[in-house]
């Protein structure tokens, strides 16, 4: 590491100021939390899982965000709606699989595979057409015109989805395998949480293997380092973009499951939120960067759900809940003040 | 020569100028009067002189045009079940009264504008817009209390009533509070003082002695939630073990949840809507400790068929307090058209019924200041319709008897607490 020459500026003590600050807001904050007692050891355990849960989905997506950057530096801001849509066509599939009346009942496991099936199949859909019709064209313009294509892609989609199938929320069959709750290291955890955390590792798992072992994914890496110089190594550029969607879409696809499963709730709005805590999971960690997404997405998660209570609770602040989008956000501004590219951001991205 | 032109010249200009005033000194009256020189005074009297004195004019419907209402509710998103009761008990109404041969003959049509729930500023744009269209009777909405504080103040600028079938917050109509909506709002649903007393009467008599509260910021939540507070500890000493605050659009509420299962209050109340009430439903269920706890809320979430849909199981249990509506009028002329209308998607909340009674009020302020000019056009000089309106006494309807107070409560409030039991709201109290 290079050390830079310190000179002593304005600046420089304003932001040694903050830090200062920072540190000794968290440590006053989560020293009286803990020392007040107001809250159990099975509420934090309670609250860490809730993090973890959420967080997972919330990589899950990021990992669309970032992938995409990689390949073409643009922000798929329509990457929530491919989310919102898989989420969707999730739902049909389980209500005509594993309602009481659906013919999959009895075999919820294969019942449920169709389902993540259906999600991920339709989000990958999703993705392929909107690189075809909405960047594709627009790849050799100015960076500022993708971006806007994506926001306006983003609302076609969510009105679309507003058109047909309504504004009201729906929700998925509630399946016997996936609610209850389940003991471990004898604490109590809900079952969907825990399935919602380990679908989430597998399939970070298996990306990791397919970008570091895969011809394909080799070839990913290079389009994300030098797009004109992989393609005069004779990598096919439009195919390692392609592929790059659908495994965004696949993603998106099985966290609007989990999404669905966990929270109960569909609706054509649902990708607004977790798109937007996603790119700021993605941004936190470093886009570009898969870690960075894995990491930055449970990072975020779990800032929402045990930072209000851990750093606001012990401070008296009423209700601190309501202040959960304030915590994350600015843990969000202080990553980017402190390390501008993010935890594992690389430098050339800037 | 010369000096001619330049004279003709200066002689033409001052003729155009003057040509300018000309009618300016004759056209002085604004174009209300224009019909009044045409038409001869109808049943004594003179719709011209009327406008004229009117504060705010006359809304002018011409021959065979219909008559129109706005709407401001809440009709897409997630509290759009609340709004569209609304619309279609005001559709039945007014459908009722058209296929009667209409008001001064004419058809009522419906204009609408989504006012939202969740943000306050969308209540003014929805009347901004309505404000824009111009002719509107009167205005229904809002659905949300939050959205009629800033909407009422639009409208009653233009002289235009803002009737709500489901603003329940007590600061609505309470002059003295920064929130208060102006002479221009009233409306047929409930004040909450009385709303959140019956809830605590309720919890009261259920033996409950500890409760928790959890608001969600709005204008609604936040005053029943206060009101339900005071009243629990002056009736029977209850006592408030935790009060917490959740944010519009949150889906996580482990964090919310947990301070109060460590609690375990005999009561956990959350006035405020869907999803966020249908969510915190559910995921209360998650928290063993809060097994023996009563779920309680508002009439946001009473009679909401989305709440029974989503939390299905959980729901079993939840009491809801909320007015009632039923009544063999009710039965057998208002549901059969309002099924009619909303279809197999059916919202139905609890407040179709205040909105069709807001509407039978308008058609019967109109029709006693209402003045038909000789050509055909319709008069309602709108101070006189304003007037009429919060002068509504002993109106009958499907709701009760409705008497207007000066501030605009019109409610004849009965309030009720129904608990999910297999799936359907049951009324469990008053027994």
């Amino acid at each position: 590491m290079l050390r830079r020459p310190r000179r002593l500026t304005l600046l420089g003590v304003v932001l040694w100021a903050l830090r200062v600050g920072i540190v000794a807001g968290v440590v006053v904050g989560a020293w009286a939390t803990l020392t007040s007692g107001g809250l159990s050891g099975g509420t934090w355990i309670t609250l860490l899982a809730a993090g973890l849960s959420q967080g997972a989905i919330y990589a899950l997506i990021a990992l669309g965000y970032t992938l995409v950057y990689g390949v073409l530096l643009m922000i798929n801001f329509a990457h929530g709606e491919v989310f919102m849509l898989g989420s969707f066509s999730g739902m049909f599939v389980a209500n005509a699989l594993l309602s009481a009346d659906g013919f999959m009942v009895s075999y919820p496991l294969v019942g449920l595979l169709g389902v993540f099936a259906a999600a991920m199949l339709t989000s990958m859909l999703v993705a392929l057409v909107l690189e075809r019709v909405a960047y594709r064209p627009l790849r050799r313009a100015p960076r500022l015109v993708p971006l806007i294509t994506a926001i306006g892609a983003s609302l076609f989609l969510q009105y679309t989805a507003f058109g047909m199938f309504g504004s009201r929320t729906r929700r998925y069959p509630p399946v016997e395998l996936l609610s209850g709750r389940v003991e471990i290291f004898g604490f109590s955890f809900q079952r969907i949480e825990v399935i919602t955390i380990v679908a989430a590792v597998v399939l970070m798992a298996l990306l990791f293997y397919f970008v570091e072992r895969t011809r394909t994914g080799r070839a990913m890496r290079a389009v994300s380092e030098d797009k004109d110089v992989a393609a005069l190594m004779g990598i096919n550029v439009d195919r390692t973009i392609v592929i790059t969607f659908a495994i965004g879409g696949l993603l998106a696809g099985a966290a609007g499951v989990l999404y669905a499963f966990l929270f109960n709730r569909v609706d054509f709005g649902m990708g607004i939120l977790p798109g937007i805590k996603a790119f700021t999971a993605a941004v936190l960690g470093g886009i570009g960067s898969i870690t960075g997404a894995v990491v930055g997405g449970v990072l975020i998660g779990i800032l929402e759900n045990v930072g209000p209570s851990l750093l606001l609770f012990g401070l008296g602040v009423p209700s601190p809940n309501q202040l959960r989008d304030v915590v994350a956000f600015s843990v969000l501004v202080l990553v980017l003040i402190f390390r501008p590219t993010g935890l594992f951001g690389r430098k050339e991205n800037v | 020569m010369q000096k001619y032109m330049r004279w003709s010249a200066a002689l033409f200009v001052l003729m155009l100028v003057l040509a300018a005033c000309a009618p300016g000194d004759t056209g002085a009256s604004p174009d209300a009067s224009e019909p009044a020189e045409e038409s001869q005074p109808a049943a004594g009297e003179d719709p011209a002189a009327v406008c004229e004195a009117d504060e705010f004019g006359c809304l002018e419907v011409a021959e065979g045009d219909p008559i129109r209402i706005g709407t401001a509710l809440s009709i897409t998103g997630d509290t759009s079940a609340l709004g569209l009761d609304s619309q279609y008990g005001a559709q039945v109404a007014a459908d009722q009264k058209s296929e009667a041969g209409g008001l001064f003959g004419r058809e009522i049509e419906f204009i609408h504008e989504d006012a939202g729930c969740g943000d306050a500023a969308t209540g003014q744009t929805a009347a901004q817009a309505l404000v824009a269209e111009g002719d509107l009777l009167a205005v229904m909405g809002t659905t949300c209390s939050r959205t009629a504080v800033p909407a009422a103040p639009v409208l009653g600028q233009e002289g235009i009533i803002l009737i709500s079938s489901s603003n329940t917050s007590p600061t609505l109509t309470d002059p003295e509070h920064a929130e208060y909506a102006g002479e221009f709002f009233m409306r047929t649903a409930h004040n909450d003082l009385i709303q959140g007393a019956a809830m605590a009467t309720f919890a009261c008599e259920q033996g409950f002695t500890t409760a928790a509260t959890i608001h969600d910021g709005s204008t609604y939540a936040d005053n029943l939630r206060a009101v339900f507070e005071e009243e629990f500890a002056s009736q029977c000493d209850g006592e408030i073990v935790s009060q917490q605050a959740v944010a519009v659009g949150d889906t996580e509420f482990t964090g919310v949840l947990a301070p109060i299962a460590d609690a375990a209050p005999d009561l956990l109340y959350y006035p405020i809507f869907h999803p966020e009430g249908t969510l915190i439903t559910q995921q209360a269920r998650s928290f063993p400790e809060l097994d023996g706890t009563q779920l309680a809320a508002s009439d946001g979430l009473l009679g909401l068929q989305d709440l029974i849909d989503q939390a299905g199981e959980a729901a079993e249990g939840f009491v809801a307090s909320g007015p009632a509506c039923a009544g063999d009028e009710y039965d057998n002329t208002f549901r059969p058209a309002y099924d009619a209308l909303s279809g197999e998607d059916q919202p139905l909340s609890v407040f179709h019924c205040h909105a069709y009674d807001a509407v039978n009020m308008m058609i019967a302020a109109a029709e006693e200041v209402g003045i038909e000019g000789d050509d055909g056009t319709l008069f309602i000089p709108r101070q006189a319709f304003r007037d009429a309106m919060f002068a509504t006494s002993d109106f009958e309807g499907l709701t009760g008897t409705l008497t207007c107070d000066e501030f605009g409560d019109c409610a004849d409030p009965a309030i009720t607490v129904s608990r999910i039991e297999n799936g359907a709201f049951v009324v469990i109290w008053p027994e």
